[in-house]
């Protein structure tokens, strides 16, 4: 047994009670020392945090005395200490690599109450440690060179900070935007909560300087479509769509888009509620200030007639034989600010939206109530006229409720008291919000709510179970026209029918629809409703498991404004420091092919996502490119010759582990070995 | 040759429930299940002992030798788990270890090993309570099937050849049932060789 | 060394089919040469010889013994005990020795069934149900025939092997080079491999000397040459849907069997570093198998119906399970069930949230 040739220390932690409340930790160090004596132990200890510097002081001090050559640390699991014992090792000399350890505390004293079983398993988790350890070699990280130039995926507030930080630090930086625009959301909103500063004003420099910054390069009316390569060296393919128009000579001065005898539903930035040209700027602040002619709407492409906004350009800007164009970046880290789409209200059809004429979504709203939207700010109903006498705000559409999404999208109930506010400066409506619970946790939020109670805005406590148009009850005969809402009022107890002019529908933040492709062209995970999944969800908020993709924002999930800002900032950090450091270590876990055996027979050809695996066909033999493959091992597992290995998990470590493990019988007991 | 391999299992009978633990190997993905199975141990869910866990990186790291040789080395079963299809951390590795595993669990089964004994799960991250709860169901399937005890049945051990053969040259106490009438041959007892 | 100076040579067939015998038999007149640079002790296959001429041998005097055929019954054991302790050098010779081979695939069944099999099948006319038995006592006294052992094995493991020499059989020009280098070592021009090589084949697999066009594998159906109108003789055949073994079989035959059209059945064994072939060409196959879902995974899977069967072919006595669980179990006196209810599906969709 190649353990029994090393010297192993073994080193079992309590963890406080954590871990010694059920394993028996004295008993286990014990039983390690003399029963794995043959397999190579030579001291055992227990100690009660492994983790503190008392404890890898034990382990540094064994290596050097008793000249240890593999150690074996018995505690927590790997993704929390893992580094930390072997930055012990390494400091006492010791190869890093030869350190394993194993979990008796996440997957044994934290998920078993019988203590003879959780100390049995203990031990038999550490025989797998000891005869797995025996099989490590020595190895050194990786060091990969980093890439200056980060990614920016999304234009919101949270891409724009981002970009910003780390330009403004120096650094290049590409923000892509699938928008003719950058500005996301936010620039589609009215007021911010609960300061009231117009979105606008607010959002409008940071574009702007983004727009003007020399480090930064804006993709707008792009996307990204391939992402190849690894922390510090990403390739990425932007693929930036036709705008057919020629940026280099137009001017923005928009005649285009006055121009443009076709009108179409403004879907996208007006949410619906208004119109724009089919050569258009998305709104006057747009950045880059360049229009965009929607191809499909278009007459000259549907009909090969038009041509106005050709016709009328003063600087021959129109282009319309513009193709879309592949832009190949390298970079070294990218952030991923996708934001959020919003849940489609029509799904709850009990709310009527889409068919009752005056039921708004808070996008809608949003637009609505800006100056500069589609009714100049004016609060109408959806006949653009008639000013609404009352309006009801229904709170948590689409969120907490098991039937569509469970999370509470964090910022509706604030942008539903703002609504309130808004309402009550701009008309003498009377607003009820209706709501399950108030969630107003940031600086000053309580405060907003706590000042639109006082102004007047009626709160009902209940879930709306309808809005309708049909009337039911003969004292609603004067609602002739009106939305009934119908609700349990569960603080007074008792079901109402609540007339109403105008609904407003706080619809869920939802991750955007494509979002599972997102997280597979950038190689990360997604949790099952879509958003990104980050490193840590309390310690390591804004990094994902794959080295040197980042998020920030609504991409996480749902987040008010400064929180998205501080997740860019944070991003823009940690980036920069890795910026700083121009290089860093990376896990050598490796697949790595031995010529010899390797009779090129391809089965393991295509079975790389990352393209790692390289066919030699002068020498018909294949290879692992050690700087795209990551470590998964599924080639190592295929090869049908046993040509391919792979470091920090090869078949030695992992069949004997697994001997380890089964070394020990539920009770406790060394299993006898009976030769086959 | 022949496929009808399809025995009872042999062996001892399995023990009263409450007595037999079965012991179990469970592969884990270092990005999913892995972790689901820290998530379960941080929210501190309880699970039974059984499963003893094995990290790999991926799922497609999987190979079937490590499967039979859990077996061989006297595990009751064997559970692997890995992302769901479609959240891989490698992108599809996941779908690489789903076709391995259904080809094995076919070889595995004519071996004579039942297809309860070798299971495959998928985890996410988030799914701590769910790995708890599917290791649970896993473990009562393997206990309902009692030991598998490769290689370590009472007719097997001691387990050297000679002892083997010398237990066999004994003949067996269990001859089959001959009617006398048949018996047309000046041989003394038919015997069963049992080898 | 013999009387007359010339190294002894033995040769033995065990559980085997003579094949091997056939196979060194083959290297036509290159034989004269054996027979003159050695004198052949024991060869039951080619001249008479009896045990006792063996057993009266003294500790390491042949100088070399092939044995071929695997380990099935006492007999065979006792003359594997008993060649390891009169030989120096001792050559598992052939799939049987080496990886038991075809007569390894009957520790799919217990030894009672197979002996059933044999003596109860349709075609056997046993109305009294006769059955071998160990001894008989006969006028003449008592008559023994071995016992058959529960579960076959090689033959390295019931007795130290110096050298494999793998293949079913051997190839015939493998063998003449390998009686070249041992004239050659015994002649003292020569060093001897070390001990433990597997002596007479490659350390890649059979792809390496194959001349089929290679491309990226995605297997679509699997199907078998009997069945296919047209294969493409310059194609991979493991491309056209014929479970070929060369990808996880040692090389050393030259690639024979799919030059002439047909796929490699697996019989030079596991290369270097296979600890299990059967294993590593089930991963393999399945790895690159073009399906994503259960369903369509399955329904591919079903164009190999003897999955174990193909995999293992040759080498189920060495893999790491070794024997079906009924075989490794002795008698197992239960009868055989002919139907069971499908297991639990393979991915634990049951008992999930839905998804």
């Amino acid at each position: 047994m190649s353990s029994a040739q090393e010297r192993i220390g073994v080193y079992v932690c309590h963890c406080g009670s954590n871990i010694a409340a059920t394993v028996d930790v004295e008993a286990v160090s014990e039983w390690a020392g003399q029963e794995l004596a043959g397999r190579g132990v030579v001291v055992a200890r227990d100690s009660k945090f492994m983790c503190a510097s008392s404890g890898q002081e034990l382990i540094e001090k064994d290596i050097e005395e008793l000249g240890l050559t593999r150690v074996v640390v018995a505690a927590c699991s790997p993704h929390m200490h893992e580094k930390t014992f072997r930055g012990a090792c390494a400091r006492a000399g010791l190869n890093p690599y030869l350190c394993e350890l194993v979990s008796i505390r996440e997957q044994v004293s934290w998920v078993h109450s019988d203590r003879a079983a959780a100390t049995a398993k203990a031990k038999a988790v550490i025989a797998g440690g000891v005869l797995r350890v025996g099989e490590h070699v020595p190895l050194e990280p990786l060091r990969v060179p980093i890439n200056p130039t980060t990614l920016v995926v999304g234009g919101g507030i949270a891409g724009i900070s981002t970009a910003l930080e780390i330009a403004d630090a120096g650094f290049p930086v590409h923000l892509v935007e699938r928008q003719p625009s950058i500005g996301g959301h936010m620039a589609q909103f009215d007021k911010t909560f609960p300061t009231l500063d117009c979105a606008a004003c607010i959002l409008t420099p940071k574009m702007v300087d983004a727009g003007m910054h020399k480090g930064i390069t804006l993709h707008t009316w792009s996307e990204v479509t391939d992402v190849k390569g690894y922390v510090g060296n990403f390739t990425v393919t932007i693929k930036e769509r036709a705008r057919y128009i020629n940026a280099e000579l137009c001017t923005g001065c928009g005649i285009c888009q006055e121009k443009c005898p076709i009108r179409v539903q403004d879907n996208v930035f007006e949410a619906g509620l208004g119109f724009r040209k089919v050569a258009y700027m998305p709104f006057p602040q747009a950045v880059p200030k360049y229009p965009v002619i929607d191809g499909p709407n278009c007459t000259y492409f549907e009909k090969g007639t038009c041509k106005a906004c050709e016709k009328f350009c003063p600087t021959n800007a129109i282009d319309f034989n513009q193709v879309d164009r592949d832009v190949i970046v390298e970079v070294g880290n990218i952030v991923l600010a996708t934001g959020f789409e919003l849940f489609d209200a029509r799904r709850i059809e009990q709310y009527g939206y889409g068919r009752l004429p005056n039921v708004f979504t808070s996008l809608e709203f949003e637009r609505m109530s800006n100056a500069a939207g589609p009714t100049n700010g004016r609060i109408v109903l959806r006949d653009g006229v008639t000013e609404p006498r009352s309006v009801g705000i229904i709170h948590c559409v689409g969120s907490r409720d098991r039937n569509y999404n469970s999370h509470c999208s964090a910022i509706c109930c604030m942008q539903s008291l703002k609504f309130a506010h808004l309402i009550g400066d701009h008309t003498d409506a009377t607003v009820h919000n209706f709501y399950i619970d108030i969630r107003a946790p940031g600086k000053a939020y309580d405060e907003f709510y706590q000042r639109v109670l006082e102004e007047g805005t009626i709160f009902v406590r209940g879930r709306v179970a309808e809005v309708t148009d049909s009337l039911r009850l003969p004292a609603e005969a004067d609602a002739e026209g009106r939305l009934i809402i119908q609700v349990e009022d569960t603080l007074v107890g008792r079901q109402r029918r609540i007339p109403v002019d105008m609904v407003i529908l706080a619809a869920g933040l939802e991750p955007p629809a494509d979002a599972k492709e997102t997280a597979r062209l950038f190689g990360i995970s997604c949790s099952s409703d879509g958003w990104v999944i980050e490193r840590h969800p309390k310690l390591d908020p804004v990094a994902t498991m794959t080295d040197g993709v980042f998020a920030a924002g609504c991409a996480l999930g749902p987040r008010d404004i400064p929180a998205s800002v501080s997740n860019g900032a944070a991003a823009a950090a940690r980036i920069l420091g890795r910026i700083q450091q121009k290089e860093m270590a990376i896990e050598p876990v490796r697949a790595t092919v031995d010529e010899a055996r390797c009779s090129g027979c391809r089965i393991c050809n295509d079975l790389c996502p990352y393209n790692a695996i390289v066919y030699h066909a002068d020498r018909a033999v294949t290879e692992v490119n050690p700087a795209l493959c990551q470590g998964c091992g599924t080639c190592v597992a295929a090869c049908p010759a046993g040509a391919i290995s792979g470091t920090g998990f090869s078949d030695a470590q992992i069949l004997s582990q697994i001997e380890g493990l089964l070394m020990v019988s539920a009770s406790g007991q060394l299993r006898e070995v009976v030769p086959a | 040759m022949s496929t009808t391999t399809t025995h009872a299992p042999a062996g001892p009978a399995p023990a009263g429930g409450s007595a037999f633990e079965p012991v179990m190997i469970g592969f884990t993905c270092n990005w999913c299940s892995y972790r689901a199975a820290d998530l379960a141990g941080t929210a501190r869910i309880k699970y039974p002992p059984n499963v003893r866990l094995i990290r790999l990186m991926c799922s497609g790291r999987l190979d079937p030798a490590f499967v039979l040789k859990a077996f061989a080395e006297g595990a009751d079963g064997v559970m692997v788990s890995g992302c769901w299809p479609g959240e891989c951390h490698y992108i599809e590795q996941n779908i690489k270890a789903l076709r391995r595993l259904t080809l094995l669990r076919r070889v595995t089964e004519a071996m004579g090993i039942e297809p309860a004994r070798l299971q495959l799960l998928w985890a996410s991250a988030a799914e701590g309570q769910r790995f708890a709860n599917e290791v649970g169901r896993i473990v009562e399937e393997v206990r309902a099937l009692g030991p598998l005890a490769w290689g370590r049945d009472g007719a097997r051990s001691p387990g050297s050849v000679e002892a083997a053969l010398a237990l066999a040259a004994t003949g067996s106490s269990d001859p089959p049932p001959v009617s006398p009438a048949d018996i047309d041959q000046p041989a003394p007892a038919l015997a069963e060789v049992t080898a | 060394m013999s009387d007359n100076g010339k190294p002894r040579f033995a040769m033995y067939w065990a559980a085997s089919c003579g094949g091997c015998d056939i196979a060194v038999l083959n290297i036509h007149e290159k034989i004269a040469e054996v027979a003159a640079a050695f004198e052949i002790v024991f060869w039951p296959c080619v001249m008479d010889a009896k045990y006792a001429d063996v057993e009266a041998l003294p500790d390491g005097s042949i100088d070399l013994t092939l044995f071929s055929g695997s380990i099935r019954n006492d007999e065979n054991l006792h003359l594997a005990k008993l060649l390891r302790r009169t030989s120096k050098i001792l050559v598992a010779f052939g799939s049987c020795a080496s990886e038991g081979c075809i007569p390894g695939l009957a520790n799919l069944s217990p030894v009672n069934e197979m002996v059933a099999t044999a003596f109860e099948t349709q075609s056997t006319d046993n109305p009294g149900h006769v059955r071998p038995t160990p001894s008989w006592a006969s006028p003449e006294g008592e008559i023994r025939i071995p016992t058959l052992a529960p579960v076959l094995r090689t033959l390295d493991q019931v007795v130290e092997v110096d050298y494999i020499m793998p293949g079913c059989p051997p190839e015939s020009a493998r063998i003449a080079e390998v009686v070249d280098l041992v004239i050659a070592v015994f002649a003292g021009r020569a060093e001897l491999p070390p001990k433990g090589s597997v002596i007479g084949a490659g350390t890649s697999t059979v792809c390496d000397q194959c001349a089929r066009q290679r491309d990226v594998k995605k297997i679509a159906a699997f199907t078998r040459i009997q069945a296919t109108a047209h294969l493409d003789p310059a194609i991979c055949l493991l491309e056209q849907g014929i479970p070929c073994s060369g990808p996880a079989t040692r090389d050393g035959c030259g690639a024979l069997c799919p030059a002439a059209g047909a796929p490699c059945i697996g019989c030079y064994g596991g290369s270097d570093g296979v600890m299990d072939q059967g294993a590593r060409l089930l991963s393999a196959f399945s790895s690159v198998i073009d399906a994503r879902e259960p369903g369509d995974i399955e329904r591919i899977l079903d164009g190999l119906p003897d999955p174990l069967g193909t995999f293992y072919r040759f080498g189920l006595a060495r893999s790491i399970l070794r024997a079906s669980r009924p075989a490794s179990a002795g008698n197992g006196h239960e009868p055989p069930v002919t139907a069971r209810a499908p297991g639990p599906a393979l991915a634990g969709s049951a008992g999930g949230t839905d998804r």
